[in-house]
């Protein structure tokens, strides 16, 4: 398996699957993907991604006997659960655990027929929304709240299902899946050397990470080395999109605790990022800046200079905000303790990312299992253990301020007068590569497969929302309804990247 | 409080000027024009996501900001559709949005706009249709303006709210003669 550096790959029977889950877990590992394929020109098989202390490892089972079917892993990594699920529903892949709720699957598809498990989909019928069966909270003065799809706000649909006690909030279930485009059946309608647009837009607020996963991946199963300099300006690219989004998220999460001005200062200082990336990289949102061997545009010293200048004055500017929101006792009443995750309970569920490191999940691809230029650039690791939104504001500031860092040091350091991409030469059909970019959210996984001719047979993007949706509703136990939208913000998880 | 007095007073006023309406993002001439005279630029706007991959979102965030300040325009987002005069729709539309997009639809006060956003809300863009995918979000509900790009810059979408509240010029100039 080729694409990122130290991912190894482990085959085992299917009637071993446990076994392997269960050495990954006892081992201080972690689920991060879980996806099934076929039945195509070989058997069902499915794969999952782990994160194990010393790097990454992918394990691959193939059916027995051709039966879709594989032993369920969800009470050794929670996360497996709703992956498990999205496979039965894309893939007909049953497993042995007990929830069998459609999950991906509302209306779209008929049960019966699975979008990546047959060349000629059935149009289905149009069916009246399904009800979901939601778990019941029952007892004295137990009343239910529902909300979405669509939100009160510019968000993206998704449903949420409140059991409150007043204002406390006792179980929130999330029901996903509303926007569901089928992403993963059109990247088989696509030409693998044009699967990098797609990806891009897999989750638009990560379109640099998904772009460069989907890349890296496509060049390690090739066996393309890029040129040093397109390296450094993917991860120029990538710290750009990691500033954007913390000064977007920092802004709202002032908002929603109350604060106007936070979010009326951030969006302006956002603004600023945004145009500089125009001037210098000719994008707002740098989604067709990554493309196969390398990068689209190369930057030029006036670029160079637009992008050094807007980056000091953010640091100064960021730190006088950090001030204010330090000194400001409502914003920080607001803040600390709520929407806690403590580190047993991260470890236990399998929190990764951002939201991870607030809660003593020290894990940064940049710096665990770095690619080119990231070992030689040496990303400080932020992480707190107090798990509360303030934790993850928190976080969002120390990144900010390293992202600021970084990119000054790749302008300052980056390897000058070289070609800023290379060619790919053709995948052969049937190799697999796997790209693991650390996103501003988190890890983002591109697993790709080769086809005949150009052709993509299997893509599988992941995004870490899947890690993370499910402890949002543990997060949210015992606080108050109308704290909801801020722990939400201090997610800030996706949608579309899960959804797919 | 010092600090953030302070603050507000050092960055002053940057809202800057916004653009003339773009007749060539004007997709169908509303019948009712006096939609336009009873709103004047007083104007309160729903967005629905219909399944985008939130990039768009994102620029709709910006109008927002205090460089674009569409609240001073007397444009505000608001949190029903029943309170709406305006839809802005992402897209594609997806299946699994198809229900809640006619419903808001439906549940938006007559008269009412549509302006439909980014490449996938004017044509599918990279997710087309397919089994998932219903792609453009005139497939679904009646679209006045269409705004492409992916995303759209902020002053695109500006231009194309601008448009759908502004009565078509052509259509003005040539009234009289008829």
């Amino acid at each position: 398996m080729a694409g990122a550096p130290g991912l190894s790959t482990v085959t085992v029977e299917a009637s071993d699957w446990r076994d392997a889950a269960q050495d990954v877990a006892v081992s201080g590992g972690r689920l991060l993907a879980l996806w099934g394929t076929g039945p195509g020109t070989g058997p069902y098989t499915v794969r999952m991604i782990v994160l194990v202390p010393d790097g990454a490892a992918v394990f691959v089972a193939r059916a027995e006997h051709g039966k879709p079917a594989f032993p369920g892993i969800e009470d050794i990594f929670p996360a497996a659960s709703r992956m498990q699920r999205a496979m039965r529903d894309l893939n007909g892949i049953e497993t042995t655990d007990p929830d069998t709720r459609p999950w991906l699957r509302h209306a779209a598809w008929s049960p019966g027929t699975w979008p990546l498990a047959m060349r000629d989909l059935p149009c289905a019928p149009p069916q009246p929304v399904q009800n979901y069966d939601f778990v019941r909270v029952e007892g004295d003065g137990v009343h239910e709240i529902a909300v979405g799809p669509v939100h009160a706000g510019i968000i993206e649909p998704g449903h949420f299902r409140f059991s409150v006690v007043g204002e406390k909030v006792l179980r929130l279930e999330e029901r996903l899946g509303y926007v569901h485009k089928g992403i993963e059946r059109r990247f088989g309608e696509t030409p693998i050397r044009a699967g990098h647009r797609l990806a891009a837009r897999v989750s638009g607020d990560s379109a640099v990470a998904y772009a460069w996963a989907y890349c890296q991946a496509h060049e390690g199963m090739t066996g393309t080395r890029i040129p040093d300099r397109a390296a450094w300006l993917r991860a120029l690219a990538l710290e750009l999109e990691r500033i954007a989004n913390h000064l977007g998220d920092l802004g709202a999460l002032g908002n929603d605790a109350g604060f106007a001005f936070g979010l009326s200062q951030f969006l302006r200082l956002k603004e600023g990022v945004l145009r500089a990336s125009e001037r210098a990289l000719g994008q707002r949102y740098l989604n067709d800046f990554v493309v196969p061997g390398g990068v689209r545009t190369d930057l030029t010293r006036q670029g160079a200079a637009t992008l050094q200048e807007c980056t000091e004055s953010l640091g100064l500017e960021v730190r006088r905000l950090r001030d204010i929101y330090d000194e400001h006792s409502g914003v920080r009443d607001r803040f600390l303790g709520t929407g806690t995750v403590m580190p047993e309970l991260a470890t236990r569920l399998g929190l990764i990312g951002l939201a991870g490191r607030a809660s003593g999940c020290a894990f940064d691809l940049r710096c665990d299992l770095p690619c080119e230029p990231y070992a030689a650039l040496a990303p400080r690791k932020c992480g707190s253990t107090d798990g509360d939104v303030l934790a993850r504001v928190a976080i969002r500031f120390d990144e900010l301020l390293e992202s600021l860092r970084l990119v000054q040091v790749i302008l300052a350091h980056m390897p000058p007068d070289d070609p800023i991409a290379t060619l790919v030469p053709d995948a052969a059909d049937g190799t697999v590569g796997i790209g693991l970019i650390e996103g501003w959210r988190g890890p983002v996984a591109v697993a790709l497969e080769a086809g005949p001719e150009g052709t993509i047979r299997r893509c599988h993007p992941h995004d870490p929302s899947c890690n993370n949706w499910p402890v949002l509703e543990h997060a949210i136990i015992g606080n108050i309804v109308p704290d909801f939208p801020l722990i939400n913000k201090s997610f800030n998880l996706s949608y579309s990247g899960h959804d797919l | 409080m010092l600090k953030t007095l302070r603050q507000i007073a050092r960055v002053g006023i940057v809202t800057e000027t916004p653009p003339a309406p773009d007749e060539e993002l004007r997709v169908r001439e509303t019948l009712e024009r006096s939609i336009r005279q009873m709103l004047g630029r007083a104007l309160c706007i729903r967005q629905v996501d219909a399944g985008s991959c939130n990039g768009c979102e994102l620029e709709i965030h910006a109008l927002g900001n205090a460089l674009y300040n569409v609240e001073a325009l007397g444009i505000r987002f608001v949190a029903s559709p029943r309170h709406a005069d305006l839809l802005l729709v992402t897209g594609p539309v997806s299946r699994h949005m198809e229900v809640a997009l006619r419903r808001t639809y439906d549940a938006t006060p007559d008269p009412k706009l549509v302006v439909a956003v980014g490449d996938c809300g004017a044509c599918g863009g990279v997710f087309g249709e397919g089994y998932a995918s219903l792609g453009a979000v005139s497939n679904v509900i009646p679209v006045d303006v269409v705004v492409p790009g992916c995303p759209p810059t902020p002053t695109r979408l500006l231009q194309g709210i601008l448009t759908a509240i502004t009565a078509p010029r052509m259509a003005s100039a040539r009234t009289p003669g008829t």
